[in-house]
């Protein structure tokens, strides 16, 4: 494939798609936002112009931005999310009009957006080349660990609907999780460059598949015991599932070996696997894990879980069920629906939200939107040319599909649901703050593997000067 | 590295693909069960916001929808609630519907298929969904005039009247007492609901049942009319044939007084007399003889091709959207002392009023048996017929000439015996009374009494049952009360 081979391929700028492109974003975002208001209340939103001129202002700054420092970043990645964005505030503000007039929610979420654009132009700006990151591969690796441990001290951390992964300081709350997923994935990239040659080493060979060497298992087992901790710790098993399925894969992208698929993926299992076990049948160590085994049977049976008589624990997955089917395949409307009726209908569940009001066909729309953002950053991680920037993007990548697979799997019940937000869409400032950061990287890794070469003409050293012997 | 990442990114299309399956599965294929799911609360809320299209009887709405002004957008409202209540049942919160309310939701919510191009139409011209109506086959002034004789009784009346028009099987009356108001469950306060609906079925008196249709009890004197007719279909009798009289009968296998069945008093001479005069005197000792002497098997064979141990009538439904008809029993597998019980409706016979009133019907419509309904016709919002109820042959139990023979004995009944006080000047009345001991000590017999009118061309077939009211013991026997239940009924449709 010619644009795999950065020789006799020039990538355009394709600048003007993006502008096309973000059009249709903003004509979804702004659109979306008034229908709201028109299916709602009947009327027009008060601050129609207001809030559509600053969606476009932001958008507008984030694409010259890209013209000027970025030029030949991929086109497609800035759009999808500036669409997402502009939904996701759409449907938060239909759940504002529904929770009664106090609820700004929708307003805090551009604020925030706006807080991202700004991070997202700062990041492009400053950072002109992804590899200086490198650098910084165990400060990054120490802050992430860091981030993730503070919610589980005293004082600053708090426990919200059951998970342990806020922290509060003054009238500011924070999910430093996701400031930490972007950490871990610099730190991953570092490090795995400089030692993928060693953990690629074969070891024992079990069914085709050749295992890693037993001494290697050291930073997976770090890696693991970090998940587990943040699991039990902060009971959040979808964080707990992100940060190691990251680690897996970039991992596995760095030797090559299907092995540490499978070594880590059994690990992973069994860890689970004895958390239910010991939450069923040892009653002093299981209360610490019974949120996980309450999310596993909830996730089989959920009706027994639902209305009068039951711990009504599964009320926001079967409000979910009933919402989506409810909607159908076309939706109900903006306003003819009822997705109050799912808790955290505006961040956890806002996938339901919208299946409800805007049916089947939003819901296939969105997931195509996130399907096409994961595979546009793998395609900078194929052509980037070094490995640091194809670790990087793959692991940026593929930590906002996971997440999406995490969250909306779980609301369509095909796996457990664990709190997660839906990147983009989710009212929360720290996931999208992270999530505008991510695409500024994802840009950056593109933009250079997208320029065109320097012109590297043969200079006038004769050729065998490169192989001189320096003679003493 | 580009090959793992190649794999990942297959990896990650296989996420969304799982995700795209899984919507789809969710919000298309298994969308229709969630929806219609009676705890999904969104249903709920939105058939409250519906216009739910009118139960009719005649022209006039039993059962209407008017605008509210609180949360929801309807209240459902009815404008005689203790007259109607056992036919139009209930619309109420958390998916509680039952009666026709029930069996017609589809057509009265709007959600009908048969309404489907009205729904299109309402969808691209943005009106909302409105429901179709439902006429039934109600006789405004037989179910006014059977409510009214029958809460007539003395004291807290337990009973139920229904009435049939014979050649079409159409349900004209169909009243239970005591009754209740549903406009107590029709309430949008879910705790007002609550508590009303608690009330009304912790009543002992039980006023949610519909005693006409979900009462099964022990027919009485009034099962000899299907005796007789398989005593007549047999061919060794007519109605001016002799029949063994006597003032007891020695129940076969049995010795002794508790095996002895008598007339209390009544005059059945002492050997063979006239049929009309068992007839019309009651004779039980005449009909037990004449059930043995048809024995088990023709007497099972007559009683189901009156309707007995089969369902028939699914236009009365409970929440669940099962009918609520009980199914009247004639026993099978009897011995001869059985047999001659249950000859004259006792042992372990059961019969609803309803089935009763077919016994009548099935006679009065030369022995053809018509399949009961209350539902006539189904009406789009702008009255537009949408269907028709065709009537049906449930049986024929009877030829039309024995069907004549039995009907003379009844005529002779009213005419000369203990069903007099069914008697119409200037009309002949078919008519036969009937008590049945409850078998439950401190429990008073139960008062039968069925009839059609006029005898010949019948209009009207009625059965009433009283199976409770302050009417002293021995005043129970002899239709002196359900007697002019049935009358009143019968005029009430022969002055149309």
């Amino acid at each position: 494939m010619p644009s795999m081979t950065p020789f006799g391929f020039t990538h355009r700028s394709r600048r003007g798609a993006e502008a096309f492109l973000l059009v249709l974003a903003l004509a979804v975002g702004i659109g979306a936002y008034l229908y709201v208001d028109l299916g709602v209340r009947g009327e027009f939103p008060p601050n129609a112009w207001l809030y559509s001129g600053w969606l476009v202002l932001l958008v507008l700054a984030a694409h010259v931005t890209i013209r000027l420092v970025a030029p030949y970043a991929d086109p497609v990645l800035l759009p999808v999310a500036a669409a997402l964005n502009g939904l996701g505030m759409a449907e938060i503000h239909r759940l504002d009009l529904a929770a009664g007039e106090d609820s700004a929610v929708a307003e805090r979420q551009l604020l925030w957006m706006t807080v991202g654009i700004v991070l997202f132009i700062a990041t492009l700006v400053f950072l002109r080349d992804h590899r200086v990151l490198q650098r910084y591969t165990y400060t990054c690796g120490l802050g992430a660990v860091v981030l993730l441990l503070l919610p589980m001290l005293p004082v600053i951390g708090q426990e919200i609907n059951g998970a342990r992964i806020w922290i509060h300081i003054g009238p500011l709350s924070f999910q430093p999780g996701e400031i930490a997923k972007i950490l871990l994935v610099i730190a991953f990239a570092g490090y795995l460059v400089l030692h993928r040659d060693a953990l690629a080493l074969a070891g024992r060979r079990v069914l085709f598949v050749d295992l890693p060497r037993g001494r290697d298992l050291g930073p997976l087992l770090l890696m693991f015991g970090l998940a587990m901790l943040i699991l039990v710790g902060q009971k959040d098993l979808g964080s707990s599932l992100l940060f190691f399925g990251i680690f897996v894969i970039m991992l596995y992208v760095a030797t090559e070996r299907p092995g540490w698929l499978i070594v880590s993926g059994s690990l992973f299992v069994a860890g689970l696997a004895t958390i239910y076990a010991l939450a069923t049948y040892v009653p002093a160590i299981g209360k610490y894990m019974a949120h996980v085994k309450t999310r596993i049977d909830i996730w089989l049976h959920p009706f027994s879980y639902y209305g009068e008589g039951t711990t009504d624990a599964g009320r926001q997955l079967v409000e979910a069920m009933y919402g989506m089917a409810w909607g159908g395949l076309i939706g109900r409307g903006f306003g003819e629906g009822q997705p109050w009726r799912i808790s955290y209908a505006n961040s956890d569940m806002i996938i339901a939200a919208i299946g409800e009001e805007l049916g089947l066909t939003a819901v296939i729309a969105i997931l195509v939107c996130y399907g096409l953002f994961v595979e546009r950053g793998l395609k900078a991680a194929l052509i980037s040319r070094d490995d640091f920037g194809k670790l990087l993007a793959t692991g940026l990548a593929f930590v906002v599909g996971l997440q999406v697979f995490v969250i909306v799997g779980g609301i369509l019940r095909l796996i457990p649901l664990t709190g997660l937000t839906t990147p983009f869409m989710s009212a929360g400032g720290s996931s999208l703050v992270a999530n505008w950061v991510i695409v500024a990287l994802l840009l950056r890794v593109s933009d250079q593997a997208r320029r065109p070469l320097p012109d590297l003409q043969p200079t006038e050293t004769p050729d065998d000067a490169a192989t001189q012997v320096v003679k003493l | 590295m580009n090959k793992p990442i190649r794999i990942v990114a297959i990896l990650c299309l296989a996420m969304v693909a799982a995700l795209l399956v899984g919507a789809t599965w969710r919000q298309f294929f298994k969308a229709d069960d969630f929806a219609d799911d009676a705890t999904n609360r969104r249903v709920v809320d939105e058939e409250f916001s519906r216009d739910r299209g009118a139960i009719l009887v005649g022209r006039t709405p039993v059962a209407d929808t008017k605008p509210s002004d609180d949360r929801y957008e309807y209240q459902r409202t009815y404008p005689e609630p203790f007259l109607y209540a056992p036919v139009t049942g209930y619309y109420a919160y958390g998916g509680s519907i039952t009666g026709v309310e029930r069996s017609q939701n589809s057509i009265l919510s709007g959600e009908d298929d048969r309404l489907f191009v009205k729904r299109l139409v309402d969808m691209v011209t943005n009106d909302a969904t409105q429901g179709g109506d439902v006429a039934l086959t109600i006789d405004a002034d037989a179910q006014r005039a059977a409510y009214d004789a029958l809460t007539d009784l003395p004291g807290d009346v337990q009973g139920a009247v229904v009435a049939i028009e014979p050649k079409t099987g159409k349900i004209l009356a169909n009243v239970t007492s005591p009754s209740f108001n549903t406009n107590d469950l029709a309430v949008h306060d879910q705790n007002q609901w609550s508590k009303n609906a608690k009330r009304l079925e912790n009543d002992e008196d039980q006023p949610l049942l519909n005693r006409g249709v979900q009462t099964a009890l022990a027919p009485g004197s009034t099962f000899k009319i299907v005796t007789a007719a398989a005593a007549i279909s047999s061919g060794k009798y007519d109605a001016d044939s002799m029949v063994p009289g006597g003032a007891t009968y020695q129940l076969p296998l049995t010795s002794g007084e508790s095996g002895q069945i008598g007339n209390e008093g009544r005059d059945c001479g002492s050997g063979p007399i006239p049929f009309k005069q068992a007839m019309e005197n009651s004779c039980n000792t005449s009909f037990a003889a004449l059930a043995n002497e048809v024995g088990a098997d023709a007497m099972l064979e007559q009683a189901e091709k009156f309707g007995f141990n089969q369902e028939y009538f699914d236009d009365l439904q409970r929440t669940d959207g099962e009918s609520i008809q009980a199914i009247s029993v004639f026993p099978e597998d009897m011995d001869e002392a059985q047999t001659g019980q249950a000859g004259i409706g006792q042992f372990d016979v059961r019969a609803t009023p309803l089935q009763m009133a077919m016994v009548s019907a099935g006679v009065a419509n030369q022995g053809v048996v018509m399949k009961p309904y209350l539902v006539d016709e189904l009406q789009s919002a702008d009255s537009e017929v949408l269907e028709r109820t065709d009537p049906e042959q449930l049986h024929r139990a009877l030829s039309a000439e024995d069907a004549q023979e039995v009907t003379d004995l009844m005529v002779a009944t009213v005419a000369e015996g203990t069903a007099y006080p069914a008697a119409i000047d200037g009309i002949d009345v078919a008519g036969k009374t009937g008590t049945a001991q409850s078998g439950i000590e401190d429990v008073p017999p139960y008062a039968w009494f069925t009839s059609f009118a006029p005898a010949e061309n019948a209009q009207v077939a009625v059965a009433v049952m009283i199976q409770s009211a302050d009417i002293p013991r021995e005043e129970i026997a002899g239709g002196v009360y359900g007697g002019p239940i049935a009358k009143a009924v019968m005029e009430a449709v022969i002055d149309e």
